[in-house]
């Protein structure tokens, strides 16, 4: 602070609080709705303090969900949902690693064109070419399988060219020392390359986790089978039978339960989700 | 293209290390785009019986046809709304929590978390709150004198979207604002506050001004994320409607090709919207190399 002025500061705080009540606001209310009876929606405004309801909400939708809206339990599709998250943040993490290393670490033929093969990947969202590529995963009998909600994600480069990056600022004499150690390539890669790029790995594990928790419109097309519903996906079909007869109370429950993880995620993990977030980006 | 100055040996393993990546890039990445580039000039019955080349047609008869046009201003309109209310905000609070000593971490944790919050969990949040029979929004704007009714109203519609996708965004502009504010030197501002400069004249004259590579980034990637990103938002709030009045481009897409099952149209779509993304991609490598400073 340049002077100390305490009405100033006093200011900051209150617009600072403005705004976080403002941010929570919305949960608050998710909060409150999911512990109510049924009943409470039935007259017209929600009550905004919390009810007495909420294991039991929770306990429901945990064990059997809205069967009536064809949605399976959350415990089920909160389960499929973590194995998304996980093979496509593993997946993206193994061969952006692998490609980074052949980018940076080996001079052959072609090797521009493949960095150019992969960069091009960095520009266009998957809801962009979204039917082509629903046909071929289609073509391929990957519908209705975790390998169909998981591999297609995992084509995007970010992480590599973050790698890459990172692989450029490790000194020379790392490799130098390691060649005349006699170490070949993959040994240089387990046992050089792979300890010194533990934070990044961490930081972008906290990233690709929630990109992959989050992915909505994918699983949205390729799962016809309610065995392999994902949570924030289920919720949708949950909604649209919500707004005919109020069940409010059961999918608030399915919200909070579905945007649960990663907000945890994120706040046990901050410093490394910052980490991975500037770097990913600039 | 830079290397190292040494470098491994090996003929086979470079090849072996890139075909993961390469093979799922090639598979589900370069065959449906260039898919797509060949499906915007074919015409295809319903049934998928029938198709024939048509070259630029499905092209022209977009920018003909008038929901197209009104999904290309409900488009620009929405990512303007989102993008302007989320840095605004994000500015907003990052300025001040740049402020604070102690209670910076509290306050920076209390504010990053919706960014974990799903696109799609997000709309069904503010749909809630706005929601016209049991909302509490709609009860407090009743008081006032407004009656509020997304499903009916395209203003109140969209504000609802624009109000979802940009909640959702604050956290991510906030944490870039603070980083940014964080790096401009210190001695600048003391320099000011010697000067006689109060703390709002120091904002302008001297943080904004500094500021401006961060928000020219962040100005990209807000409409990046509010014309890409928001699939969830919307199909999961209004769907497009009422009348097509937040039926935004990438919404269309998916709303042509899997319910009107119209391939052509929504490939021709694609193709424009891919247009878009590279050029949206250039302008920030471009920008971003050069480091904009005034």
């Amino acid at each position: 602070m340049v002077e100390h002025r305490p009405l100033g500061q006093l200011a900051a705080h209150l617009i600072l609080i403005a705004g976080v009540a403002l941010v929570l606001f919305p949960v608050y209310v998710a909060i409150v709705a999911s512990t109510q009876a049924p009943g409470e929606f039935l007259r017209g405004t929600l009550p905004l303090v919390p009810g007495g309801h909420a294991l039991e909400n929770y306990r429901t939708m945990w064990e059997s969900g809205l069967s009536q809206a064809g949605a399976p339990p959350v415990g089920q599709m909160l389960f499929n949902s973590l194995v998304m998250a996980l093979a496509i943040t593993l997946g993206k993490l193994v061969i952006s690693l692998l490609s980074a290393f052949a980018i940076v670490y080996f001079r052959f033929p072609f090797r521009t064109f493949f960095f150019w093969l992969i960069f091009v990947t960095l520009m266009l969202p998957v809801e962009v070419r979204i039917i082509p590529t629903f046909q071929v995963v289609a073509d391929l009998g990957m519908l209705n399988s975790f390998a169909g909600l998981s591999i297609p994600l995992i084509a995007s480069a970010t992480a590599t060219f973050l790698f890459r990056q990172f692989f450029m600022t490790i000194p020379e004499e790392l490799l130098e020392a390691a060649r005349v150690d006699g170490a070949g390539p993959l040994r240089f890669f387990r046992d050089i390359l792979l300890p010194l790029s533990i934070t990044n790995i961490a930081a972008l594990f906290v990233i690709l986790f929630i990109y992959g928790w989050n992915q909505y419109l994918w699983p949205l097309l390729i799962t016809t089978d309610s065995d392999y519903y994902t949570v924030v996906m289920g919720i949708q079909r949950m909604t649209t039978a919500a707004d005919g007869d109020p069940q409010w109370h059961l999918v608030m429950a399915a919200v909070v339960m579905a945007a649960l993880p990663p907000v945890l995620v994120i706040l046990f993990m901050q410093r490394l989700f910052v980490k991975g977030l500037t770097e990913t980006e600039k | 293209m830079q290397t190292k100055r040494m470098t491994f040996p090996g003929r086979w393993l470079p090849y072996a290390l890139l075909a993961p990546q390469v093979i799922v890039t090639l598979i589900f990445f370069i065959w449906p785009s260039a898919q797509a580039l060949y499906m915007s000039l074919l015409r295809e019955d319903a049934f998928g019986l029938n198709t024939t080349f048509v070259g630029f047609v499905n092209f022209t008869r977009l920018f003909a046809d008038g929901t197209y046009l009104n999904s290309l201003s409900v488009t620009a309109v929405f990512a303007l709304g989102t993008t302007l209310l989320s840095m605004s905000a994000a500015l907003l609070l990052a300025a001040n929590v740049n402020r604070m000593l102690r209670s910076r971490n509290l306050y920076t944790t209390l504010l990053v978390w919706p960014y974990a919050v799903a696109p799609a969990i997000a709309g069904v949040l503010w749909w809630f709150i706005f929601n016209p029979s049991i909302g509490i929004v709609p009860y407090v704007l009743e008081m006032l004198g407004y009656r509020w009714n997304h499903r009916t109203s395209g203003v109140d519609a969209m504000a609802l979207v624009i109000i979802a996708a940009a909640w959702k965004q604050i956290a991510y502009n906030f944490l870039f604002f603070l980083a940014g504010l964080q790096s401009i030197p210190q001695s600048l501002i003391e320099a000011a506050a010697i000067d006689g400069a109060g703390p709002h004249k120091r904002f302008w004259a001297i943080v904004f001004p500094l500021l401006s590579p961060t928000t020219f980034f962040l100005m990209v990637v807000n409409v990046v994320y509010a014309m890409f990103d928001t699939f969830g938002v919307i199909h999961a709030t209004t769907q497009g409607g009422p009348a097509q009045t937040t039926n935004t481009l990438v919404y269309k897409v998916y709303a042509d090709g899997f319910v009107g099952l119209n391939l052509g149209s929504s490939a021709a779509q694609s193709v424009i919207l891919m247009a878009i993304v590279v050029a949206l991609t250039v302008v920030q490598f471009r920008f971003i190399e050069r480091r904009i400073n005034y």
